[in-house]
């Protein structure tokens, strides 16, 4: 991890215009960055701007004040720097596993030796090999999540956007995705914000988490992870201090346990 | 659905199918005269092939056969790219089909084959009028698959790729056009019996030629058994041009998940 800030959000504001007319603020002057190599996760409650904070990394949206910078470059629109991942696995049905890989490298037209070659390492890393000429619909909901990372890593970027990749999946698979991730990142030395309703993804992931408010969404704290291991999420979860950062993060969402019935985060 | 039995539940689907075939032929030849139904009412199978033998040598049933396929495969084909073309066009401009659609709404709404003897007004007795309205049939429900599948992809997947910077035209070739692909088909299997007919209308309407013309003529005569051949030929037309469909959609659409063979 170095010093270069390769994430930053200066001042942003969002606010969209609703069909009444009225406009509703998303997200309220928030600031932070992110360094090299550095994963980052952002909670709050739902509704709060963390998806749209994201779409302003990727520049799908502009904001309506301040700005976001990627690799020290203003984000003005969709750039090769940033790729994201969603919840959905977005993997399109005409295509094979290998083909929609390289959907990302296509559209940037990069050669085909090349694409196939990216396309034949990251499978290979992530345990796919073997469905390369598969087509989605064969595939189990982890598998396809994997793809769909497969295919955001292939454009290289130099920041990853991943809004709640793993909140589809089952317990178990999920865990396991949570490693290869972490694994990933850590071998590619890539960053990454990491958007999730999961605290303990948050706290075993992350090297720093960050807290919004409700709407109109601010950063109202931000957590530093002082656990070794980042690229060893199931051996973190055994660490004695998880429960203390989960609690406090729990804290900082107003979730206490006098009130048992909000027991899920959002 | 594991493929035994599925292999199983096909043999036994065939085996039914069949024994209901020879169920039907059978109450079809003898039917009528057990229930004292005159032939020129319903005349027995035997009869209907004694006069299919007979339309074979006397009433050039297969020219006529031919000029209706003909006429078939181009209304169904000219309909379809028309109806693609601007189901591409209206799906990806949403002000154009703002614009369009009261007018497309009412050529909907209004009975296709009524336009028959209008177009036959303007271009004789010849087989362009019996393409138009096939064109004019198959076009709607070819156009309005199209543009709905068009509209209805999922918006994060059209992100997705303007997030890898895609051009407009990507986003078509590599998105858009290869998701309408299902519902395209789908409107090509409506569009290829509805084209059927649509030529047979205007064939009915004027001219001498044509599977459409034969049924008139039969029915002038009224002959019955030449009644129910052209009808078996007409259903022999529009179920190669459904076959025809299927086949080449079974091959675009190989990714899909494997359905029940039968395509229905
Ligand atoms: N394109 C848009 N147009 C109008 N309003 C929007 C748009 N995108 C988001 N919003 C609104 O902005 C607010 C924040 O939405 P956002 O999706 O960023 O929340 P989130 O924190 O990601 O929530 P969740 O945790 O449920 O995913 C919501 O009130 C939402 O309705
Ligand atoms: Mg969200």
């Amino acid at each position: 991890m170095s010093d270069v800030i390769r994430l930053e959000y200066r001042n942003v504001t969002m606010r969209f215009v609703e069909a009444a007319g009225q406009s509703l603020t998303a997200v309220s002057g928030v600031s932070f960055a992110v360094r090299d190599g550095e994963v980052v996760s952002l909670i709050g409650p739902s509704g709060c701007g963390k998806s749209t904070l994201l779409n302003i990394g990727s520049g799908l949206y502009a904001p309506s004040e301040g700005e976001a910078f990627v690799d020290g470059e203003r984000v003005e629109g969709p750039n090769a720097h940033v790729a994201f991942m969603l919840q959905k696995d977005l993997l399109l049905p005409w295509r094979t596993v290998a083909e929609n890989v390289m959907f990302g490298v296509e559209i940037q037209r990069i050669p085909l030796p090349e694409r196939r070659k990216r396309a034949q390492a990251l499978l290979e890393n992530l345990g796919l090999s073997d469905f390369s000429k598969h087509y989605p619909h064969q595939l189990s909901g982890g598998m396809r999540q994997r793809v769909a990372l497969a295919r955001t890593l292939a454009v290289d970027p130099s920041v990853l956007l991943l809004d709640e990749p793993f909140s589809a999946v089952d317990a178990q698979t999920r865990m396991v995705l949570q490693r290869e991730l972490a694994q990933t990142l850590k071998r590619e030395g890539k960053t990454a914000l990491l958007i999730t309703h999961d605290l303990l993804e948050a706290v075993t992931l992350s090297d720093r988490v960050l807290v919004m408010s409700r709407r109109p969404g601010r950063i109202i704290d931000e957590l530093r992870i002082d656990l070794p291991a980042r690229d060893n999420p199931i051996a973190r979860r055994h660490h004695a201090r998880v429960n203390e950062y989960v609690s406090r993060l729990m804290d900082r969402l107003g979730i206490g346990p006098t009130e048992p019935a909000a027991g899920a985060v959002a | 659905m594991t493929g035994a039995s599925n292999t199983a539940m096909i043999r036994r689907g065939t085996a039914m199918s069949l024994a209901l075939l020879v169920i039907f032929l059978a109450a079809w030849e003898w039917g009528p005269r057990c229930l004292g139904i005159p032939s020129f009412i319903i005349p027995p199978l035997s009869m209907v092939y004694t006069e299919f033998l007979r339309m074979l040598a006397v009433n050039a049933l297969m020219f006529h056969t031919g000029i209706t396929t003909a006429e078939v495969i181009a209304g169904f084909i000219l309909g379809s790219l028309l109806g693609a073309f601007f189901g591409y066009m209206l799906g990806m401009s949403p002000t154009a089909e703002f614009a369009l659609s009261p007018y497309i709404l009412a050529l909907q709404i209004a009975p296709k084959v009524a336009f028959a003897p209008l177009f036959i007004l303007w271009m004789g007795f010849t087989v362009y009028p019996k393409i138009l309205v096939a064109i004019l049939i198959v076009f709607f429900p070819v156009m309005v698959n199209v543009l709905t599948a068009v509209r209805t992809v999922d918006p994060d997947l059209i992100n997705l790729a303007r997030a890898f910077k895609a051009t407009r035209a990507q986003i078509f070739w590599k998105i858009e056009f290869p998701a309408s692909m299902p519902p395209l088909f789908a409107g090509l299997r409506i569009g290829s019996t509805l084209a059927v007919v649509g030529v047979v209308v205007g064939e009915l309407v004027g001219g001498n030629m044509g599977l459409g013309y034969l049924l008139a003529f039969g029915e002038g005569q009224a002959n019955t058994p030449m009644v129910f051949v052209t009808i078996l030929m007409l259903t022999v037309v529009g179920g190669i041009a459904y076959l025809a469909v299927i086949l080449i959609e079974q091959r675009v659409l190989h990714y899909m998940p494997k359905r029940a063979l039968s395509g229905f």
